[in-house]
């Protein structure tokens, strides 16, 4: 059977065809379907020709094959460096057989690739910093993953992650209305709280566009609520689009480059509807790389850049805290061990290793701060990075990359983990729910909330 | 024999090795694309330069990096034979004699003794080289045929340069091998791995301008390579 009824070529463009998907539990049907899946050869072929140029083709040919990226890849060091876990020989397996049989390979091949490509490495960029040669495997991964996408074999997750942003321009199925109505309802709950609490949506020429990850329009409101919050408490001029406001890219993750455009040009538009000063992204690493560091490219912005000015809520953190707009209760700050998960794509690859830091200083007291080891752009991936947090059938190689990460944490002898990344934050929660190792893990809000000092005008009249 | 190899193959070998590191570099560059490598190469020139230079500068610094310091004994063998490879063809006394005849100009030349010792640390690094291949799991894995060959014409004018150096057997026949050997290599180096040489400058400066330009470099302190 050259194409599967759920699992095929074909990009998931309506809601008809997302539910369906995603009736079919665990995708038992769609990875039965995946097994007689054809490979169109020419379309591979044509592909790489087109895309894989000058620096992708001189990182297959240079590669010394000397073994020195496979000491930095956390997945061969907790595999009991297993070598099928070097970085090279996974690339050069996958992607360089690929290019060498110029798309001639099958479907058993395309299988084992996938699962190189999904559940043997998070994207996570760290080999190409221990490279000589400068290459960078975790970029020739992402290729890859595109490459595989296009021919249908992606892990079901994904491929449903890919389609909401199709269809809903959202990871997942919350609409606009959903939002907004999510968020007028969050200001509701708090607004006795907090009087004068409130979101204004769709104001134009604000300081701040605020844009999120549509999980915590889903699952986690109270985080909506925690940032009108901080926003009102640092007298911030704030809006929040009626549409555009998601900033993630499941899509990145499965290696759908169309949808990935679709999805952070929506974003784009709001900002050109809009005329923020700025846009601030809420705590998530992916969400940032998507929509702040790769997004540009994808829209096919030549500076690089977004529509405006675009930074990480850690950036705005440090900056109200060090301005003063935001100020801690001395007597509040964090009085036990805490240690800090620096995520990959905000850290490593947009490099705001001092943002975070300067945070610290302010909200732990002295002497309770812990570094992992090893940090800042050196720190390994969660274990859950990339989408292999969302990835069923590899549960079990990502619960074992998780170890690395407890691991890192045990030795800091952190009771609390700051986690100012969603695939991160959720990484560390379900280690904590494998291992129970008694830690606590926590985004910057609802600390800041807990220690912030809430000036005298805005305080609720008994 | 040698007059061939001293005459029309020298200029040849030469020709071939430098033109084709050459070309290969300027097609590196040439092939570059902001769109789909998602670097905007061109629009921030400073930036890139920065990220390119310091990318480069730190790998060239035996331990300078936290990937030498992490691999002691990778980093010694490695620098042990590239500086050797570099230095001694182009500043050996020998080689610059015969250049002065053949051109009438020479280069700076390295002290004897040194010269000795850094074309031991060549030949000894690449035993080093091979053994490592064969005896960690994780690079004999990645290991094929082709990177012994490499090694081995990568080491060969070396290891015939000191058997002639040394007169072991007869002298006229190890220096024509040791040419021939010095020539096979300057040809195979725009055609193989070994086209690293240059391209090795052009690969670590892309991805210092992907990290100077997009992935950080904007926001101050630049990556600690």
């Amino acid at each position: 059977m050259p194409e599967g009824t759920l699992c095929n070529k074909k990009p998931i463009d309506t809601d008809e065809d997302l539910k369906t998907l995603l009736n079919d539990t665990g995708g038992k049907k769609y990875y039965k379907e995946m097994k007689a899946l054809d490979v169109d050869s020419g379309l591979l072929w044509n592909t790489i020709k087109n895309t894989c140029k000058s620096r992708m083709k001189t990182w297959l040919k240079i590669c010394a094959h000397c073994g020195m990226c496979a000491n930095s890849c956390f997945l061969y060091l907790i595999n009991d460096c297993d070598p099928k876990q070097v970085p090279a020989y996974k690339i050069q397996s996958t992607l360089g057989e690929i290019i060498k049989k110029k798309g001639e390979v099958d479907n058993d091949f395309m299988h084992m690739a996938m699962e190189t490509a999904w559940a043997k490495c998070t994207c996570c960029n760290r080999c190409g910093m221990y490279c000589p040669h400068g290459i960078d495997m975790g970029i020739m991964f992402g290729y890859l993953r595109g490459l595989l996408y296009a021919q249908g074999f992606v892990p079901w997750e994904l491929k449903i992650g890919a389609g909401m942003h199709r269809v809903y321009r959202a990871q997942m199925d919350v609409t606009d209305t959903d939002f907004t109505e999510t968020f007028e309802w969050m200001i509701e709950e708090y607004e006795e709280d907090y009087p004068g609490l409130t979101v204004s949506i769709d104001k134009e020429g604000a300081d701040i566009m605020y844009t999120v990850n549509a999980r915590e329009v889903k699952h986690y409101p109270e985080d909506l609520a925690e940032a009108a919050i901080l926003f009102h408490l640092a007298g911030e001029n704030w809006t929040v689009p009626s549409s555009g406001w998601e900033q993630t890219s499941l899509s990145m993750f499965a290696g759908d480059w169309a949808a990935c455009k679709m999805q952070v040009e929506h974003v784009y538009a709001a900002m050109e509807r809009l005329k923020p000063k700025r846009m601030i992204g809420t705590e998530c690493g992916h969400a940032h790389r998507a929509t702040v560091i790769e997004g540009p490219y994808w829209a096919g912005r030549k500076d690089g850049k977004p529509p405006v000015e675009s930074i990480h809520y850690v950036e705005w953190v440090a900056e109200a805290l060090r301005t003063g707009k935001l100020k801690i209760d001395p007597a509040k700050r964090i009085k036990e061990p805490v240690t800090l998960q620096d995520s990959c794509n905000y850290v490593r690859n947009h490099g705001l290793k001092d943002a975070t830091r300067e945070i610290i200083s302010y909200i732990v007291e002295p002497g309770y701060f812990v570094e992992m080891t090893p940090n800042r752009e050196h720190n390994y991936c969660c274990g859950g990075g990339g989408g292999f947090n969302g990835i069923g059938l590899y549960r079990p190689q990502r619960n074992k990359a998780l170890i690395t990460k407890r691991d890192q944490i045990l030795s800091t002898k952190a009771k609390l983990v700051i986690a100012p990344c969603h695939n991160c934050w959720d990484a560390i929660r379900d280690l904590e729910e494998e291992f129970k190792i008694g830690i606590k893990w926590s985004f910057l809000k609802p600390l800041l909330i807990s220690m912030v000092e809430v000036p005298e005008h805005l305080k609720p009249k008994e | 024999m040698y007059e061939f190899l001293t005459g029309y193959m020298f200029w040849l070998s030469i020709g071939i090795c430098l033109i084709g590191l050459l070309v290969q570099f300027v097609l590196y560059f040439k092939g570059l694309s902001w769109q789909l490598d998602r670097v905007a190469y061109k629009q921030y020139p400073a930036l890139g330069f920065k990220g390119a230079a310091r990318s480069i500068i730190r790998w060239m610094i035996p331990f300078g990096t936290y990937g030498w310091r992490k691999q002691p004994f990778m980093t010694v063998i490695f620098f042990g034979f590239h500086i050797g490879a570099v230095l001694v063809p182009i500043f050996l006394l020998a080689h610059n004699t015969f250049l002065k005849e053949k051109i009438g100009f020479s280069l700076f030349t390295l002290n004897p003794t040194l010269a000795d010792i850094l074309t031991w640390a060549v030949v000894v690094s690449a035993i080093l080289f091979a053994i490592r291949r064969i005896a960690l799991p994780e690079v004999r894995i990645l290991t094929t045929a082709y990177d012994y060959f490499i090694l081995l014409i990568s080491a060969a004018p070396f290891i015939t340069g000191l058997i002639a150096r040394y007169q072991f057997g007869d002298y006229t026949f190890w220096l024509t091998v040791h040419i021939f050997c010095g020539e096979v290599l300057l040809i195979a180096i725009p055609f193989t791995k070994l086209s690293h040489i240059a391209l090795f400058f052009a690969s670590r400066a892309q991805l210092g301008m992907d990290y100077g330009i997009k992935r950080g470099g904007m926001k101050g302190k630049g990556m600690a390579w």
